[in-house]
């Protein structure tokens, strides 16, 4: 009954697109004001998903088999709350949520932006419905949710036990509004670039849109990363793989098109840039749910999946890259002036070179993740790209970014004299001595990392200091600037610092290095709702006899019936001990890795401080005026 | 004979053709150093010459193969044609099981040992390899 009214609901929020269409062309010709019809049915087609949306979840909460989604993704013992989860976490549930967010944000756009000219208001929802019909009809033809099946079976199939985890539960959606927050912003840099409106006002009034969704976007990464970290078992947060790439792609193209902004806000400048990263986010944003959900990747995170749907996507991807490059080469006026008018030494000019910077770490990105699928169409050669590739080509030009990113804020718009300032340079002396003296402490002799180091810490400690000495205008950047740079240290020391063992034992058994023991002492059983969880329990004893103790888990669920390992961490300020144990088929013996992972909780930390910048600044009336 | 300004319009489209050209070498230079294959245990069969670099193995693991030792882990992979043996020691995802699909990273040592360093988790239960799809469907 919920997945019938869903369905209906589903044809109903199509028709109101064309309604929305209609009105939207008839008022656009008009001399009158903006027609509040149009808003009620942009209220109506929200309307419409969301009940659509809830007919999807009551339809999962009651465990209603004859419909396909469900059957295939759950499972009448699983907690009400995966239940729930379960809505978005499968292909068809998860483009809904698309949708629900497409036309949530369609509807917060026409409220919010009351001030702004009838035409641009109009032409931007003509966009966005654009978008909006394409998925309403995706969903129907290629990835109907409410499929129904008869005769109903009796049990469903169950959902990937590993997608069963808080932090995965609301990963998605806090991603898609990342995600689909860049719709908004692409259909109206379009409807400006129409109407040639790409301005310093308008850039104010986008600004809160490109940060909303660039908040969200951070927030979904930092959440996924969080959940690979302890739920994967492979105590590290991020592998360079496809589909971790293609949530970076986007961020990386909103960080630039956020800076950029800026610039237009304060200097008119760059309008041709905002146009293209606006396009270019969107685009990637659709390539990443459209690349996780097709299996075309060839990912560890592959999830068994039907390529099909992808040939739809693909074509309504092109279509939407055509009308923006149409509209971008036919109506959008390039502007008169041009780079003459930067000075080499001046605040745009270095945010313009850190955007040089992020285009090429977005390409170095998107090479990587693409080249292995181009590869295979072309020779049919199967081939992974791994991290000594990203390593390789984005680290050396971390270094001048860091030292722009810390230096850009301390010059003035236009044009900044060369008064070199004695603080900064001691702050760097201060880096590069420290930095030196661990990189030898710590017996690595490797240059980079000492390089590296260095700038890191000049830029931690130049954005530390402008805490107490700055005027508060320009607080959220400084937490930004300063959470990166923790970022960028904790990443560092943890990749320089963490040890691991891994080893088989057997019930009973100890390993024994120089550093630890490990002592396997007794394993225990636990029964729950929907799975059987085996618990070991490990006694820890470093070179300093200090003793911790462990109890990594092995679940066996039910339905599917798959056996996920619980890692068990023993989280401080300074360092993460991370014990898994894994199940050997058909034998006495248990994988053991135990890992010693120092400073993780700050790499999560410096990563809520970068949001946290972001957030600030959304709430702030004006930037720095 | 041109303006200042042309001049340095022509230097700036100059120095940015050069920086693109650059990266661009540097970015297909170094992938071709860190690229891994895949290779099915048919297609290594019929190697020419024995790789040296690392590649990747994918297949079925083959029932009752799986062989474990304190420090190592035995099982055979196979695509239903050809079968190839692998040594391991590390972590063993949970996925990993008799029967079941698997993709190991590694060296090879011979046509018949594969030394893997990797064994990759994949998150589906009905995750299988492409060439033991294709294999399968073939049959």
């Amino acid at each position: 009954m919920a997945s019938l009214i869903g369905l209906y609901s589903l044809f109903f929020g199509l028709c109101s697109s064309f309604l929305i269409i209609f009105f939207s062309i008839k008022n656009f010709r008009n001399f009158l004001n903006f027609d509040s019809k149009i808003l009620s049915l942009t209220f109506l087609q929200f309307f419409f998903v969301v009940v659509s949306f809830l007919g999807l979840i009551i339809s999962f909460i009651n465990s209603d088999f004859s419909n396909e989604t469900v059957y295939n993704h759950s499972h009448t013992t699983k907690p009400l709350f995966y239940k729930i989860s379960g809505t978005w976490g499968n292909h068809e549930g998860s483009l809904l949520l698309w949708l629900l967010v497409l036309t949530l944000f369609l509807f917060l756009f026409l409220l919010k932006s009351k001030e702004q000219s009838k035409k641009y208001r109009i032409l931007t929802l003509f966009f966005q419905q654009i978008i909006i019909i394409g998925f309403f009809i995706f969903l129907l033809k290629t990835s109907n949710p409410f499929s129904y099946i008869f005769p109903t079976p009796a049990e469903g199939l169950g959902l990937n036990p590993i997608l069963q985890d808080p932090a995965l539960a609301i990963h998605p959606p806090i991603l898609y509004l990342g995600y689909v927050g860049s719709s908004i912003i692409f259909s109206s840099t379009l409807a400006a670039a129409t109407l040639n409106k790409i301005n310093k006002e308008w850039a104010t009034h986008i600004k809160k849109w490109v940060l909303l969704s660039w908040v969200f976007l951070t927030l979904g990464i930092l959440l996924g990363s969080i959940w690979a970290y302890y739920e994967l078992g492979w105590g590290g947060f991020w592998f360079w793989d496809p589909v971790e790439n293609v949530s970076l792609m986007p961020w990386l193209a909103l960080t630039t098109l956020l800076h950029c902004l800026l610039v237009l806000e304060k200097r008119f400048l760059l309008t041709s840039w905002v146009v293209i990263l606006s396009i270019s986010t969107f685009t990637l944003s659709m390539c990443g749910t459209f690349l996780v959900r097709s299996g075309i990747l060839n990912s560890v995170h592959t999830f068994a999946n039907d390529p099909e749907r992808g040939l739809f996507i693909l074509i309504f991807l092109f279509s939407l890259i055509f009308l923006s490059l149409f509209i971008f080469f036919f109506f959008h006026k390039f502007e008169n002036k041009n780079m003459n008018q930067l000075f080499w030494l001046s605040k745009e000019t270095s945010i313009l070179i850190n955007n040089w910077f992020m285009m090429y770490f977005l390409t170095v990105v998107l090479i990587g993740t693409i080249y292995p699928i181009f590869l295979e169409v072309i020779s049919s050669e199967k081939i992974s790209v791994g991290p000594p590739f990203y390593h390789k080509l984005i680290i050396p030009f971390l270094i001048p970014f860091l030292f722009m990113m810390a230096i850009g804020p301390k010059l003035k718009w236009i044009k900044s004299d060369m008064l070199i300032k004695k603080r900064l340079i001691v702050l760097f002396l201060i880096s590069f001595l420290l930095s030196f003296l661990l990189v030898i402490k710590l017996n690595k002799d490797i240059l980079i990392n000492s390089i590296l180091l260095t700038f890191a810490f000049y830029l931690f400690f130049v954005s530390l200091r402008d805490f107490f000495i700055k005027k508060k205008l320009s607080l959220p950047q400084n937490f930004a600037h300063f959470g990166f740079s923790l970022l960028i240290l904790s990443i560092l020391f943890n990749n320089i610092l963490s040890k691991e063992i891994i080893t088989n034992l057997k019930v009973g058994e100890i390993y024994k290095s120089e550093k630890f023991e490990i002592n396997f002492e007794n394993i225990g059983q636990v029964e729950k709702k929907n799975f059987k969880e085996i618990i070991g329990k490990f006694i820890i004893k470093d070179s300093e006899d200090n003793i911790e103790i462990l109890n990594p888990g092995l679940r066996i669920y039910n339905q599917p019936n798959i056996v996920t390992s619980e890692a068990d961490i023993k989280v401080n300020l300074f360092e993460d001990k991370f014990m898994t144990m894994n199940y050997v088929p058909n034998q006495d013996y248990f994988n053991i890795r135990y890992q010693i992972k120092p400073f993780m909780i700050w790499i999560w930390f410096s990563v809520l401080l970068i949001t946290f910048g972001g957030i600030m600044s959304v709430f702030k009336k004006r930037y720095e005026n | 004979m041109y303006g200042s300004k042309v001049k340095l319009r022509i230097f700036f489209v100059l120095l940015i053709l050069v920086v693109l050209s650059l990266s661009v070498f540097l970015i297909l230079k170094s992938l071709e150093d860190n690229v891994v294959y895949f290779k099915s245990p048919t297609e290594i069969k019929t190697l020419g010459e024995i790789e040296k670099n690392k590649i990747r193995i994918g297949g079925m693991v083959k029932k009752n193969s799986i062989f474990v030792e304190e420090k190592k882990l035995k099982f055979i992979v196979t695509d239903f044609k050809n079968e190839i043996n692998v040594t391991y020691s590390g972590v063993i995802p949970n996925l990993f099981a008799e029967g079941k699909g698997v993709v190991a990273e590694g060296y090879l040592k011979d046509r018949n040992v594969f030394l893997a360093t990797k064994i990759l988790a994949k998150h589906d239960e009905n995750y299988m390899p492409p060439e033991v799809k294709a294999a399968i469907e073939e049959k």
